[in-house]
């Protein structure tokens, strides 16, 4: 019943690391993430995002195109990872928030699950649905290698890169849902999280000193450069990767607080 | 062996007082039943029996499992239902609770028998392929119940299973209650005094997060109606009526509630307080009659819940001088309890 999504392979890092916790078996996970899935598909939500996204990212694709008419899709990516910024909050914003407010948390928190399990499925969920968004977006690349020869190196790291970004955002989202049970300042919080996150890859340019080095070091988007460019640095990938870990492990400890409060 | 431990329960918000200090066993196949107004710390004691909130102090065992050092094998054997059934609305009943069914640990092959027999117990064929959003409150009320007993569980926590329920509904769920004690060990919440006396065979009453008082549900009553109490309107001047209500045999108290105007025809209404056991209608009666002033009502009071906390509150500083006042039940810090009881 429940549908096929194409899970990239970076997908299930996240998970083993967040559910590195004493019992939890996969399984969980799993009827979490089913669930979350289905109910993305259930409501509109996800529909309407795929629209407006691939809506937006098709304009780009093709303008960048005209524009250029070169064979490669350094810019259209670049553009693609700046609008999923905006589309992420509304995608996460619901996750965490929505259960505290409708009290659906009283079930899952006494049932026997982790919460590590619990945030693993659930944005194991959101990164599928980002997944998805992207396969469909893959169509770019074809029509670019009917009518030319493109590089594929650059395209397949820049998408490599693109879904580590996304992914990144989505990891933002889900913890900036487990701080409120109001989906509306969910939003905002994960929102504002990444704005500045994008902004401190300016710092660079106005501050030549320690503190904008610092600050160009922790935005999300400086790295992704790299991947548009073709390259695939490791060191880069763990970038993402701890980034997502981080604000999972974050949301983790927000759900876990909270009962002792 | 009792089935559920509670010592020394504690739990603040910060440092607001949610249950101080609660300590109390649950036998296997009991129905407990705690009795308290709306935030007596009801549905907090329950958080933390369920594992949804940790205790400040104090320590729970559920099945001799430690909710600290074991909180999965605790909530393995626990099925909660909160005070707002946990429903996702935009799911069908059926999909919902094969969720349920997967989470709570039910083995592969035993889901589909089990969702099925909880929709067949609380009787939800008619809805099972509904979404969540669309069905009443009574059905959203049984499907919190199903969601509950899926996995079986030794011990059902229910916070206020009759709450928005009609009547009709009611006597199925008490009935349904009373079904499940034996097999299973039944802890449930109420602030109406019939519901937990109907199903319970123990009743806590707990109060600013205190017990006040525990006992079974029959001798709590009898506890309750020893004291009647009646309402009466009389007309005729309020001093000399109120003289001769106190002068009837078995009148332990009389109160006049509103005062009664000067002058000979005006109405006055009593609170007229019997003594344990004795009925004074008759009484009350005989003497109007003898003082001229005729009876306009006469009604016994039904105790609301405050009134019982009240009684039941400043019963124990009453110790010396009261004719039954040291039954004993009351547990300890009755002097605090009464102070924040009024």
């Amino acid at each position: 019943m429940e549908p096929k999504l194409p899970i990239p392979g970076g997908e299930d890092l996240p998970a083993a690391t967040v559910t590195a916790r004493p019992s939890p078996p996969l399984a969980k996970t799993w009827f979490i993430f089913r669930r979350e899935v289905l109910a993305y598909f259930l409501s509109p939500v996800a529909y309407v995002v795929m629209a407006v996204y691939l809506l937006i990212c098709g304009y780009f694709f093709s303008v960048s195109l005209i524009a250029s008419q070169a064979a490669e899709m350094r810019g259209a990516l670049g553009n693609m990872g700046i609008t999923f910024l905006f589309m992420a909050p509304i995608l996460t914003m619901r996750l965490l928030a929505e259960e505290r407010r409708q009290g659906t948390d009283e079930l899952l928190l006494t049932s026997p699950l982790s919460v590590g399990a619990i945030v693993a499925g659930k944005y194991l969920a959101v990164t599928a649905v980002y997944a998805l968004i992207l396969t469909i977006t893959g169509i770019y690349p074809v029509i670019i290698s009917i009518f030319g020869d493109p590089d594929a190196g650059p395209i397949i790291t820049g998408y490599i890169g693109l879904f580590l970004l996304g992914a990144s955002f989505l990891a933002v989202g889900v913890f900036a849902s487990s701080v409120t049970d109001n989906q509306m300042v969910a939003g905002v919080v994960s929102f504002g999280i990444l704005l500045l996150l994008w902004i401190f890859s300016w710092a660079g340019d106005a501050l030549a000193n320690d503190l904008g080095r610092a600050l160009q070091a922790v935005s999300i988007l400086n790295r992704f450069d790299d991947f548009r460019k073709g390259i695939l640095d490791l060191a880069n990938v763990l970038f993402y990767l701890s980034y997502i870990v981080g604000f999972l492990f974050l949301a983790v400890r927000m759900v876990e607080k909270r009962r002792w409060s | 062996m009792p089935v559920i431990e509670v010592s020394g329960l504690t739990k603040y918000y910060g440092d607001k007082v949610g249950v101080e200090d609660l300590t109390f066993n649950v036998a296997r196949g009991e129905i407990l039943g705690f009795l308290g107004p709306n935030a007596a710390g009801k549905t907090t004691t329950m958080r933390v029996i369920t594992g949804y909130m940790s205790p400040t102090r104090g320590s729970v065992k559920v099945a001799g499992y430690d909710l600290l050092d074991e909180p999965a094998a605790v909530k393995r054997h626990i099925g909660y239902l909160p005070e707002n059934p946990p429903l996702y609305r935009d799911m069908t009943v059926r999909a919902y609770l094969e969720f349920v069914a997967e989470i709570k640990e039910v083995p592969p092959k035993r889901r589909r028998a089990a969702v099925a027999g909880a929709i067949e117990r609380l009787a939800l064929g008619e809805v099972q392929g509904r979404l969540v959003q669309n069905i009443s409150r009574g059905y959203r009320q049984r499907v919190g119940l199903a969601q509950a007993l899926i996995n079986d569980p030794d011990v059902l926590i229910l916070d206020e299973p009759t709450a928005g329920l009609d009547p009709k509904q009611i006597i199925e769920i008490r009935n349904l209650i009373r079904d499940l004690a034996g097999h299973h060990t039944v802890v449930l919440s109420s602030h109406i005094l019939p519901e937990v006396s109907v199903t319970c065979s123990r009743v806590m009453i707990i109060n600013r997060g205190r017990l006040v008082a525990e006992d079974a549900p029959e001798r709590l009553s009898a506890r309750l109606r020893r004291a009647q109490r009646l309402v009466v309107r009389v007309r005729g001047p309020a001093q000399k009526v109120a003289a001769a209500l106190g002068r009837v045999p078995g009148v332990a108290g009389v109160e006049a509630v509103t005062e009664a105007a000067p002058g000979p025809a005006s109405d006055g209404l009593f609170y007229v307080d019997a003594e344990a056991g004795s009925d004074v209608r008759e009484g009350v009666f005989h003497a109007m009659a003898a003082a001229g002033a005729p009876i306009l009502e006469l009604r016994p009071v039904e105790l609301s819940l405050e009134e019982v906390f009240l009684q039941l509150t400043t019963e124990e500083p009453a110790t010396d001088d009261g004719p039954g006042a040291n039954e004993g039940e009351v547990e300890g810090d009755g002097a605090k309890a009464a102070d924040t009881g009024r």
